[in-house]
C-alpha cells in the first residue's frame, strides 16, 4: 500500500475548499453559483467518505499498533515531523468524522441562506482539520489540528448562530483556547524531558513518575474542556443553542470526542502513574456531571439545551470508563464516543428538523405532532432509546460496559452512576411526550410536514447504525480491542 | 423450532411496523396474528419435546444464535436456552399473547391505528421470548427492557390523552429504578462469577456461598447482595410493594394490553428471575426471608386496595398486583415450582378477566366505573359466564385452576415452618379472603342489580363479536382446567402416593395427546420429572414436597375463606345494598387509606419528583450564576476590571514605572533565589497506584 490515505484524506477537503473559494461567476447568477458550491462540497466529503470506508476496508484489525504510517522529516531544522497513521481506536473517530460531514453538509441544504460558499469551505477546512486530529502521530501535528479545528468552529458559530451567537463562540473560543494552552506548555515539556515530539515514542517512553503529574494536570485541563466535564462545561449550552443544526451535529459528534481521543492517547499511555494517582478525581467528577447534568436536563424548556446538557452526561459515563483502567471500561468508553456521536448528532438533526419547520426551539411551543409527523416521531423514538441506554441501541452497549469497568473499581461510585441512567430515562422521556405526545394544542405545530426526502435520506442510515452497533457491537469492538489491550497492559503492570 | 416460536413474533413486527402502510390494517392484523398463532403451536411443540419426553429425561438444550458483545473476559452470545422453565413460560406468553392478538382485532376496529397496534403487541411477545429464553443475564436485560419499551408504547397508545402519557412516562421510569438494580446485580454477578452466563453461574454456586464482596463501602456476603440487586429488578416489573404505583396507572392503555402484559406476562417476569435464579437464591436466605415478606405484605396490601376501587380495571389491576404477591411468598419460601404454577394459572384467568372487562367496557361504549354499571349479565351473558369463570378460579373454587395453585402456594409457605413462612400463610389467607370479596363485588356492581347506566349507553349495549369471544373461551378454558391437568407435573410429589398428584395424573394421557405415556408409575409425573435442573432446591427447603403433609385445616382454609368472601359480597351488595357506604363509614380512616391507595403516590412526588425538579432548577441556575460566575463569565469579568485598573498605570509618569520595574526585579530575583534551594527539587511524590482509589 503506497498510497498516502491520510493524507489524501486530510488535503483533498483543504483543496476543494481553496476550489469552493475560487469558484466566481456573472453577477446575477447567485443561485447557480450556489448550487455549484453545494453539489462541490458534497461530493468532496462523499469522496472523503469514501477514502474512510476504503481505509477501513484495508485495516487490519488484528494487529495492534499505526497502520497506513506516513512520515516524513519537516525541513529538518525543526524537530517536528509529519507524522500520520490510524490504529483501532482512531479509525473509528476518522470515520465518524467523514461519516458526519456530508450529513452536515446536507443538512444545511436548505437552512443556511447567508454567505453560502463561506459556510461550505468552513466545513470542509473543519473536516481536513478533524481528520488530522485523529491522525497525527506528532504531537506539534496534533497540537495544530487540535486548535485549528476551533478557528472554522468559532466562525460557524459567530457568523451562521442564533441571536447570542457572539458571546457563545467567544465563550467557546477562549475557554477551549485556555485549556490548550496548557496543553501546549505539556507537550513542549515532553519535548524537552524525551527528545521527541513523536507520539509512538512518547507512548513507549513514559516519564519519571515525579513529573507526570504537573504534566497530567495540563493535559486534564485542555481536555476536559473539551469533553466537557464539570465544572467547565457551560461553553457548550451556549455553543449549541447558539450553533446552526450542522455546527451542533459537529460540535457533539466529533469536537466532543477529542478530549477522550486526548485521554486515550496522550494522559493514559503516557502518564500512567498520574492517571491512576488522579482516576479518583476523575471518577467522581463525572459522577458528579452524570448526576448535575442529568438533573438540570430534566428542567430544561429548550430542546437544544436539553440535548446539550444530555451530552454532558453521556460524556460523563465516557471519562468515568476511561479511568476505571478496565477493559471494559476503556472499550466502553470507546463506544459510548462512537454510540453517542452517531445519537447526539442526530438528536441535533432532529431539532434541526423542527426548527426549519417552526423557527423555534422551545418546547412548549409543540404537542401532539406524532399524528403529522409519525416518520420524524419514529425516527426521535430509536434516538431518544438509544440515548437512554436502552439495550439493543448502542447506547446500551457503552453505557452498560463503562459502568461495568467502573463496578469493579468502586462500587459506590458505580452506583451513584447508574441513577445516572434512571435520570437520563426521565428527561428524555419527558422531553419526548412534550413534543409528540399530547393533544395538538399548538396548530403551527399541528400543521408541520412529514419529513422529506433529503431528511430521511439523512435519519435512516443514523438509525440504521443506532440499530446495527447495539445488536452487532463487536464489528467495531473487535477492532479497537487490541489496542484497548495495550494500554490497559500498561496498567496491569503498575497494578 | 425454537427459532420460529421466538422469532415469528419479531417477523411480524418489522413486516407490521416498517409496511404498516403498504399492507393496511386487515394485513397487519392477518400477519401478526398468524405468526403469533404460529409461534403458539411451535411453543406448544416445544413443551412435548423437552417436558413430556421419553421416559421422562431432560429434554433442555441450548441454541447459540451468535456472538453480542465480547470484551475482555466479559462475554456475551444471542442465545436461545430451552429448558423446563422457558419452554413453559413460552407457552404461556405465547398462548396469551395469540389470544390477545386475536380479540384485539375485533376490540380496536374502531380505532384508526390498528396496524400498529399490532405491531406493538408483537413487538412486546418477541421481547417478552427473548427474556424468558435468554441464557445469560444481558440478553435477559434485552427482553426486561424490550417489554419495558413496548409496555411504554401500549399504554401510551392513546397518546392524545394526558393520562395515558403520563402513565406511559411514570411507567417506564418506574421500571427504570428496579433496572437500576438488576443492571448493578448483573455487574455484581460479573465480579463474583466471572461470567454472565447461566450455565457458568448456575454451575456450582456453592462454592460461593461463603465469598463476600465490597459493596457500597460494605464487605456483604456476595450471594445476598446479588439476589437482592436482582429482587430490585424484579419488584419493578412484578409492581410489589414499594416500585407498583404504575401498575394502576398502567390501565390507561387499551384493554388486551392489560390483559397480555399487565396481568399475565410482562409482570410476571420479576417471578421468571427469580425462579431462573433459583439456584442462586438458595443460597442466600436472608434475601429469599426478604422476598416472602415483601410478597406477603404485597398481596395483603393490594387487596385491601382492591375492595375499594370502582373503576373495574384498576380493581383487576390491584388483584393482579396481590396475585404477583402470591407467586413472590412463594417463591421466597423456595416453592419455586408452585409459583410458576401459579403464575401459569393466573396468565390465564387473569387475561380472561382483563378481557371480559374488556368486552364489557366495549359494550358500554368505554364506561369503566362500576358505579355506571349494573344488571348487565342479561344483556350480555356469554360475557357474565366467562367472567364468573375467571372470578371463580382467581377465588380458588374447586375445580378451577386457581384452587390448586393458590392452594399449594399457601401450603408451601406453611410448611417452610418459619415465622415469614408463618407471616404470609396468614397474610395469604386474609388476601384470599379480601379477593373473594372483591371478586363478587366487582360480579355484582357490574352484572346484577339495577342498571345505573344511562339510557343512551344501555340501548348500545351488545355481546361482544364472536372474534373477541373465541379467545375468552379459550383462556377460560385454560382456567378451568389448567390446575387440575398440570398438579402433578408442576408441583406434584414424586415420593407420595396418596397425594393428588397421582389421582390428577391420570388425566394427563388424555391432555398430553398420548405423547407421554404413564408407563413409569403415576409418579413420574411430578415435579422432580418435570423441572429437572431448570428449578433447583436444596433438599431442606423443599417446601412444595413439604407442603403435601400439612395439616388438614392449612390445605382447606384457603377455600373456607374463599366462600365466606363470597357471601359477605352477596350479603353487602345483593341483598343489604347501601351496607357498603355504611361499613366504609365505620372504619372511615382504614377506607381513606385503602382508597387512596396507602397515599404512595403523593408521598413519592414529595420525596422524589419535586426535589429532582427542584435540584434541576437549582443546578441550572446556579450553572449560569456560580459555575459560570466564576468560570467564563467571571473570568471575562475579572479581565475587565483588570485591565481597567492596569490601564491606570499606564499613567505616563516614569516615577511609577520605575517602581513598578523595582518590584518587578525584586521578584524575579527572590523567584530564582527560591528555586536554587536544593530542598525545592528534594520532595519526592509517592505515587500510590490502585490502592488511592477509594
Amino acid at each position: 500500500m503506497n498510497i498516502p490515505l491520510l493524507s489524501i484524506m486530510i488535503f483533498l477537503p483543504l483543496i476543494c475548499a481553496v476550489m469552493i473559494a475560487l469558484v466566481r461567476g456573472e453577477k446575477g447568477d447567485e443561485a447557480v453559483i450556489e448550487k455549484n458550491v453545494k453539489n462541490l462540497a458534497l461530493f468532496c466529503s462523499l469522496f472523503v467518505f469514501a477514502f474512510g470506508v476504503f481505509l477501513y476496508q484495508n485495516f487490519d484489525p488484528s494487529i495492534s499498533g499505526f497502520q497506513f504510517v506516513e512520515k516524513y522529516q519537516w525541513f529538518g531544522v525543526l524537530p517536528i515531523s509529519y507524522h500520520l497513521g490510524v490504529d483501532g481506536i482512531s479509525i473509528f473517530f476518522v470515520l465518524l468524522s467523514v461519516f458526519l460531514t456530508p450529513i452536515c453538509i446536507l443538512a444545511s441544504w436548505n437552512s443556511i441562506k447567508t454567505r453560502i460558499k463561506e459556510y461550505m469551505i468552513m466545513f470542509l477546512v473543519l473536516e481536513s482539520f478533524m481528520i488530522g486530529t485523529f491522525v497525527a502521530l506528532d504531537s506539534i501535528m496534533f497540537y495544530v489540528f487540535f486548535e485549528g479545528v476551533l478557528i472554522p468552529m468559532f466562525l460557524i458559530i459567530g457568523i451562521w448562530g442564533g441571536s447570542r451567537r457572539v458571546y457563545a463562540s467567544y465563550k467557546f473560543f477562549l475557554y477551549t483556547l485556555t485549556g490548550s494552552v496548557l496543553m501546549l506548555l505539556a507537550l513542549l515539556f515532553l519535548y524537552v524531558e524525551v527528545g521527541t515530539t513523536d507520539i509512538t515514542v512518547l507512548m513507549a517512553n513514559p516519564i519519571a513518575a515525579d513529573m507526570q503529574k504537573w504534566v497530567w494536570l495540563a493535559f486534564f485541563a485542555s481536555f476536559a474542556i473539551k469533553m466537557p466535564m464539570w465544572p467547565v462545561h457551560t461553553w457548550l449550552r451556549t455553543a449549541h443553542v447558539e450553533a446552526p443544526t450542522a455546527g451542533s451535529v459537529i460540535l457533539a459528534g466529533v469536537l466532543l470526542k477529542m478530549g477522550g481521543y486526548g485521554f486515550l492517547r496522550f494522559s493514559l499511555p503516557m502518564l500512567p502513574d498520574a492517571s491512576m494517582y488522579f482516576a479518583p478525581l476523575v471518577m467522581w467528577l463525572s459522577v458528579g456531571a452524570i448526576i448535575y447534568a442529568s438533573l438540570i436536563a430534566l428542567v430544561q424548556e429548550d430542546m437544544k439545551k436539553l440535548i446539550a446538557y444530555s451530552s454532558v452526561a453521556h460524556m460523563g459515563f465516557v471519562t468515568l470508563g476511561i479511568f476505571s483502567f478496565t477493559t471494559q471500561g476503556i472499550e466502553g468508553a470507546i463506544f459510548q464516543m462512537l454510540s453517542h456521536g452517531i445519537i447526539s448528532a442526530a438528536m441535533f438533526l432532529c431539532v434541526g428538523v423542527v426548527y426549519d419547520r417552526l423557527h423555534t426551539r422551545e418546547i412548549s411551543r409543540y404537542g401532539g405532532i406524532v399524528r403529522n409527523m409519525p416518520i420524524f416521531a419514529t425516527m426521535f423514538m430509536i434516538f431518544m432509546l438509544g440515548s437512554v441506554g436502552l439495550p439493543g441501541t448502542s447506547g446500551f452497549v457503552g453505557e452498560f460496559l463503562t459502568l461495568l469497568g467502573a463496578f469493579q473499581v468502586n462500587t459506590v461510585i458505580a452506583a451513584l452512576a447508574t441513577t445516572g441512567v434512571i435520570l437520563g430515562a426521565a428527561y428524555m422521556l419527558v422531553l419526548y411526550r412534550r413534543i409528540f405526545f399530547g393533544p395538538s394544542d399548538n396548530k403551527d405545530a399541528a400543521e408541520m410536514r412529514d419529513l422529506n426526502m433529503l431528511e430521511k435520506g439523512l435519519f435512516i442510515p443514523l438509525a440504521f447504525l443506532v440499530i446495527y452497533l447495539g445488536i452487532f457491537p463487536n464489528v467495531v469492538m473487535d477492532t479497537f480491542s487490541p489496542a484497548v489491550a495495550e494500554i490497559t497492559s500498561i496498567y496491569e503492570g503498575i497494578k | 423450532m425454537e427459532l420460529l416460536a421466538v422469532f415469528a413474533p419479531l417477523f411480524a413486527f418489522i413486516i407490521a411496523g416498517l409496511f404498516g402502510k403498504h399492507i393496511g390494517a386487515l394485513g397487519c392484523q392477518i400477519v401478526t396474528c398468524t405468526s403469533v398463532v404460529i409461534a403458539a403451536l411451535a411453543s406448544i411443540t416445544l413443551f412435548f419435546d423437552v417436558i413430556m419426553t421419553e421416559n421422562m429425561v431432560d429434554g433442555s438444550y441450548v441454541t447459540v444464535l451468535g456472538s453480542w458483545l465480547s470484551s475482555g473476559d466479559f462475554n456475551v452470545s444471542w442465545a436461545l436456552r430451552i429448558d423446563q422453565l422457558s419452554v413453559v413460560m413460552m407457552c404461556v406468553v405465547n398462548i396469551v399473547s395469540a389470544c390477545v392478538h386475536i380479540y384485539s382485532v375485533g376490540y380496536m376496529s374502531h380505532d384508526k391505528s390498528k396496524g400498529r397496534f399490532m405491531a406493538y403487541l408483537s413487538l412486546f411477545t418477541f421481547a417478552m421470548l427473548m427474556l424468558v429464553t435468554s441464557d445469560n443475564l444481558l440478553q435477559l436485560f434485552f427482553g426486561w427492557e424490550g417489554v419495558g419499551v413496548a409496555s411504554y408504547l401500549l399504554i401510551g397508545f392513546w397518546n392524545h390523552k394526558h393520562s395515558a402519557n403520563a402513565a406511559a412516562q411514570k411507567a417506564f421510569i418506574v421500571n427504570r429504578v428496579g433496572d437500576f438494580g438488576l443492571a448493578l446485580g448483573i455487574m455484581a454477578i460479573f465480579v463474583v462469577f466471572g461470567s454472565i452466563e447461566f450455565s457458568e453461574i448456575f454451575d456450582n454456586p456453592a462454592q460461593y456461598a461463603d465469598i463476600t464482596m465490597a459493596f457500597l463501602g460494605f464487605e456483604l456476603h456476595a450471594l445476598t447482595v446479588i439476589c437482592l440487586l436482582l429482587f430490585m429488578g424484579a419488584v419493578g416489573k412484578s409492581a410489589q410493594l414499594g416500585l407498583h404505583t404504575w401498575l394502576p396507572d398502567a390501565m390507561e392503555g387499551p384493554t388486551p394490553v392489560s390483559a397480555l402484559i399487565h396481568a399475565a406476562t410482562m409482570v410476571t417476569a420479576g417471578v421468571f428471575l427469580v425462579a431462573r435464579f433459583s439456584p442462586i437464591f438458595e443460597y442466600a436466605p436472608l434475601a429469599l426471608m426478604v422476598v416472602a415478606v415483601l410478597g406477603a405484605t404485597t398481596a395483603f396490601v393490594a387487596a385491601t386496595i382492591a375492595l375499594t376501587q370502582f373503576d373495574i380495571k384498576r380493581v383487576i389491576a390491584y388483584s393482579t398486583m396481590s396475585q404477583l404477591g402470591y407467586m413472590f411468598f412463594a417463591l421466597g419460601v423456595s416453592a419455586y415450582g408452585a409459583a410458576i404454577f401459579h403464575l401459569m394459572t393466573h396468565a390465564f384467568f387473569k387475561a380472561l378477566l382483563f378481557l371480559g372487562a374488556g368486552s364489557v367496557i366495549h359494550a358500554m361504549s368505554n364506561e369503566q366505573d362500576m358505579r355506571n354499571m349494573g344488571g348487565l349479565w342479561k344483556k350480555i351473558p356469554i360475557t357474565y359466564v366467562l367472567m364468573l369463570i375467571g372470578s371463580l378460579a382467581l377465588v380458588g373454587i374447586w375445580p378451577f385452576a386457581g384452587y390448586f395453585s393458590k392452594d399449594i402456594v399457601l401450603e408451601a409457605a406453611w410448611a417452610d415452618n418459619t415465622w415469614f413462612g408463618h407471616y404470609a400463610y396468614w397474610m395469604g389467607i386474609a388476601a384470599a379472603f379480601m379477593t373473594a370479596f372483591y371478586s363478587w363485588r366487582l360480579i355484582i356492581m357490574t352484572f346484577h342489580g339495577k342498571s345505573r347506566a344511562s339510557e343512551k349507553i344501555l340501548s348500545h349495549v351488545h355481546e361482544s363479536p364472536s372474534i373477541m369471544i373465541l379467545p375468552l373461551v379459550v383462556l377460560a378454558i385454560g382456567s378451568i382446567f389448567a390446575g387440575s391437568v398440570f398438579y402433578g407435573g408442576f408441583v406434584g410429589s414424586a415420593y407420595d402416593k396418596h397425594a393428588s398428584a397421582s389421582s390428577y395424573s391420570n388425566i394427563m394421557p388424555a391432555a398430553g395427546g398420548g405423547a407421554s405415556s404413564e408407563t413409569h408409575g403415576a409418579n413420574a409425573w411430578s415435579k422432580e420429572y418435570f423441572w429437572h435442573d431448570s428449578i433447583k432446591v436444596l433438599p431442606a427447603n423443599d417446601t412444595v414436597e413439604a407442603a403435601h403433609y400439612v395439616p388438614f385445616w392449612v390445605k382447606k382454609m384457603p377455600l373456607v375463606v374463599g366462600i365466606l368472601g363470597i357471601l359477605l359480597a352477596y350479603f353487602v351488595y345483593m341483598f343489604r345494598a347501601g351496607i357498603s357506604t355504611n361499613i366504609a363509614r365505620i372504619f372511615k380512616p382504614l377506607y381513606v387509606l385503602f382508597f387512596n391507595k396507602w397515599f404512595f403516590d403523593p408521598l413519592y412526588n414529595v420525596i422524589f419528583v419535586r426535589p429532582a425538579i427542584a435540584w434541576g432548577h437549582a443546578f441550572s441556575k446556579s450553572d449560569k450564576s456560580i459555575v459560570d460566575g466564576i468560570g467564563a463569565d467571571g473570568v471575562a469579568a475579572f479581565s475587565v476590571r483588570a485591565s481597567k485598573a492596569l490601564s491606570r498605570f499606564q499613567s505616563g509618569y516614569l516615577y511609577q514605572y520605575a517602581l513598578v520595574m523595582m518590584i518587578s526585579l525584586i521578584a524575579i530575583i527572590s523567584w530564582f533565589v527560591f528555586k536554587a534551594d536544593p530542598s525545592f527539587y528534594s520532595v519526592q511524590h509517592t505515587f500510590v497506584a490502585r490502592e488511592a482509589l477509594p
